[in-house]
């Protein structure tokens, strides 16, 4: 039996090795790469210029403002329907977890050519109309939130699938007529008892969904609005050191802001127990 | 006689005669799901203080009038009072009904002080004085030491101890028991039910019980109501449900029933022989069988006796002796373990009932 679990256990440890290998040797190249001075000694220039570079902190700050709106309003549409669902009809379920994975099967540049269209759309005697006006305004590359309603479509799938894993574990309907019984009302039954049961479910929706807008390119490059993704590839065009250390610095920031959200939610889990 | 226990600072937990024990009352009530009719015109009380349990098979529509009663079912017609008052248009959180509920129902993301105290919490009551109230209720279920844990941290026994007493907590008028013991291994269910009725006792609190263990009814309540496909078939206390049971399902549904072929007379039935009066009344068409609890069916070694020993099962101070008569008929019998001995399986014996009126019923398709 020992034996066994020794044999388990060197398993586990040759997979990890391997995995651990396959992802840690690029990054550790390409981090030699982008500091390497060519005369055996290390410099970070391109990571100096490339924080100095014009346009930085706005398309950094405007990727992580996308990224918020975005969640926020993918929750706010996602859980009171799936909520809903669980506790009043429960037959809609199928129905729902097929419109929210219907964007997995389009292509992202499909979605994006469906948008211009879209966009395009309006003959010029609807201009001094506020349907126009609208459109005109989800299109401010300030804040462009047509890319939150295009971000909102492609994170559907992973969010409903991460909030739906946590109503699997939790037995909704008795929760919420267990509260009922002591004195709450519906929304205070959700807000008191469904949705701190749902944290780390929604925390990891929230992750899976900032990470999709951190790194989405395709969309936002087509649409002409520059967040982060697409400033650093127009950014890391002009030499190959500078090109590695954008890479390098993107992934930093976006493991940072996930290692941060799952940090804040473990935080809270730990001073609750 | 009910005896109220008293907190800490001398407020009754739940007098029993005021607030904590009312008067529930279900007239006509019907409510059907799609073609299933779970209740079907179901009429009954519970009295003030008393332990009532609804048992009956799968779908007979206990668990409907619980959650009607409770608030989480809209009944189709009838009515449904507490002390008097037609609850229909109260919602579920203002009716002041405490509920246990069949799977752990505690809230996971809270430790156990803080489910016992959630009801207070939504009900305004101070930080302080909810956490003191929690303790007490904590002690009265003989858990304090487990304010702390979370439900996770708990076995199945001790989590339905919490929501009872996070039941108990608002003081409910009515206490609504949906198989609370239902999940739990036979040792810890034997402990707990016996807790609830201790409980249930001295808090002097109207229970609704709803099981469909039968020993369970019988050993806790002090009246059952047997339902059957969304009707009430009998309602009485253990012993008189056991004894004279009213109709054929309520006899073989509670306790162990053998039917035995008889035939009309003039004055009752006749079986294997022999004249017996009929409690209650005999079907007028159709053949007709007794039917005979395991317990009052005598048996005596007997070479040319009717009935042929099949089995024995030893049930501890009895052996209940499966015995075939000649027809193909098979009785049960339960005899003293020593009385037992002499019937082995294969050995033949005489068969006779008490001198006592039986039940009599149709032959059972």
């Amino acid at each position: 039996m020992a034996r066994l679990i020794n044999r388990i256990r060197f398993g586990r440890g040759l997979v990890l090795l391997v995995c651990g290998i396959y992802f840690a040797v690029p990054m550790a190249a390409s981090l030699w790469f982008s500091v390497d001075d060519n005369k055996g000694g290390t410099t970070f220039r391109a990571y100096t210029e490339l924080l100095n570079a014009p346009g930085f902190t706005d398309s950094l700050v405007l990727s992580l403002e996308l990224a918020a709106v975005t969640v926020v309003v993918l929750l706010l549409l996602l859980v009171p329907a799936v909520l809903a669902a669980r506790l009043g009809a429960p037959r809609l379920r199928p129905v729902i977890e097929i419109m929210c994975s219907m964007p997995l099967v389009v292509p992202v540049v499909a979605l994006t050519t469906g948008i211009i269209g879209v966009l395009r759309w309006g003959p010029d005697y609807l201009q001094d109309t506020p349907f126009f006006q609208t459109v005109v305004a989800i299109q401010d590359p300030n804040f462009p939130v047509v890319l939150v309603i295009a971000y909102v479509l492609m994170a559907l799938p992973f969010a409903y699938r991460a909030i739906d894993a946590g109503l699997r574990g939790v037995d909704v309907v008795t929760l919420v007529e267990a509260a009922r019984n002591c004195g709450a009302g519906w929304l205070r039954a959700v807000f008191t008892v469904v949705l701190p049961n749902l944290r780390s479910s929604l925390l990891n929706a929230a992750v899976l969904t900032v990470a999709l807008v951190l790194g989405e390119f395709t969309t936002a490059s087509i649409l002409g609005f520059t967040p982060f993704s697409v400033w650093i590839n127009s950014n890391g065009k002009s030499d190959g050191q500078m090109s590695v250390a954008v890479s390098m610095l993107s992934l930093l920031i976006v493991w940072l802001v996930l290692l941060l959200m799952s940090a804040v939610g473990r935080g809270r889990k730990a001073a609750r127990s | 006689m009910t005896t109220a226990t008293v907190l800490a600072d001398g407020a009754p937990l739940a007098p029993g005669t005021t607030s904590g024990s009312a008067t529930v009352e279900f007239r006509s009530l019907r409510r059907a799901f799609g073609a299933t009719t779970a209740l079907d015109g179901l009429d009954l009380t519970v009295r003030p203080g008393e332990l009532l349990a609804l048992l009956g098979p799968s779908g007979c529509g206990k668990t409907t009038a619980l959650r009607i009663l409770a608030g989480f079912e809209q009944h189709d017609s009838g009515e449904v009072l507490v002390d008097g008052q037609d609850i229909t248009a109260i919602p579920a959180h203002k009716r002041d009904a405490g509920m246990v509920f069949q799977s752990y129902s505690l809230f996971p993301h809270l430790t156990a002080l803080d489910n016992v105290a959630f009801g207070l919490r939504m009900r305004g009551t101070g930080k302080a004085e909810r956490r003191r109230r929690a303790h007490e209720l904590l002690e009265l279920v003989g858990l304090p030491h487990r304010a702390e844990h979370y439900p996770h941290q708990m076995s199945g026994g001790q989590q339905q101890r919490i929501a009872l007493a996070r039941a108990l907590a608002l003081q409910p008028r009515v206490l609504l028991l949906d198989e609370p013991l239902s999940a739990l291994d036979a040792k810890v269910r034997l402990q707990l039910r016996e807790e609830i009725r201790r409980l249930q006792q001295e808090l002097g609190i109207t229970t609704l019980f709803v099981t469909h263990d039968q020993e369970e009814a019988l050993s806790m309540a002090d009246r059952v109501a047997v339902l059957r496909a969304g009707k009430l078939e009998q309602c009485a206390t253990p012993s008189e449900l056991y004894g004279r049971p009213a109709t054929a399902f309520v006899a073989e549904f509670v306790g162990t029933m053998s039917r035995i072929p008889c035939t009309r007379t003039s004055d009752g039935v006749e079986v294997l022989g022999r004249r017996h009066a009929v409690d209650g009344e005999v079907p007028a068409d159709g053949e007709l069988q007794v039917l005979v609890r395991p317990e009052n069916v005598l048996l005596s070694p007997d070479e040319a006796g009717p009935a042929l020993v099949v089995t024995a099962s030893f049930l501890g101070a009895v052996t209940r002796l499966t015995v075939r008569l000649d027809d193909g008929t098979e009785v049960k019998a339960d005899l003293p373990t020593e009385a037992a001995a002499a019937l082995p399986a294969g050995s033949r014996a005489g068969l006779t009932l008490p001198e006592r009126p039986v039940l009599v019923d149709r032959r059972a398709a």
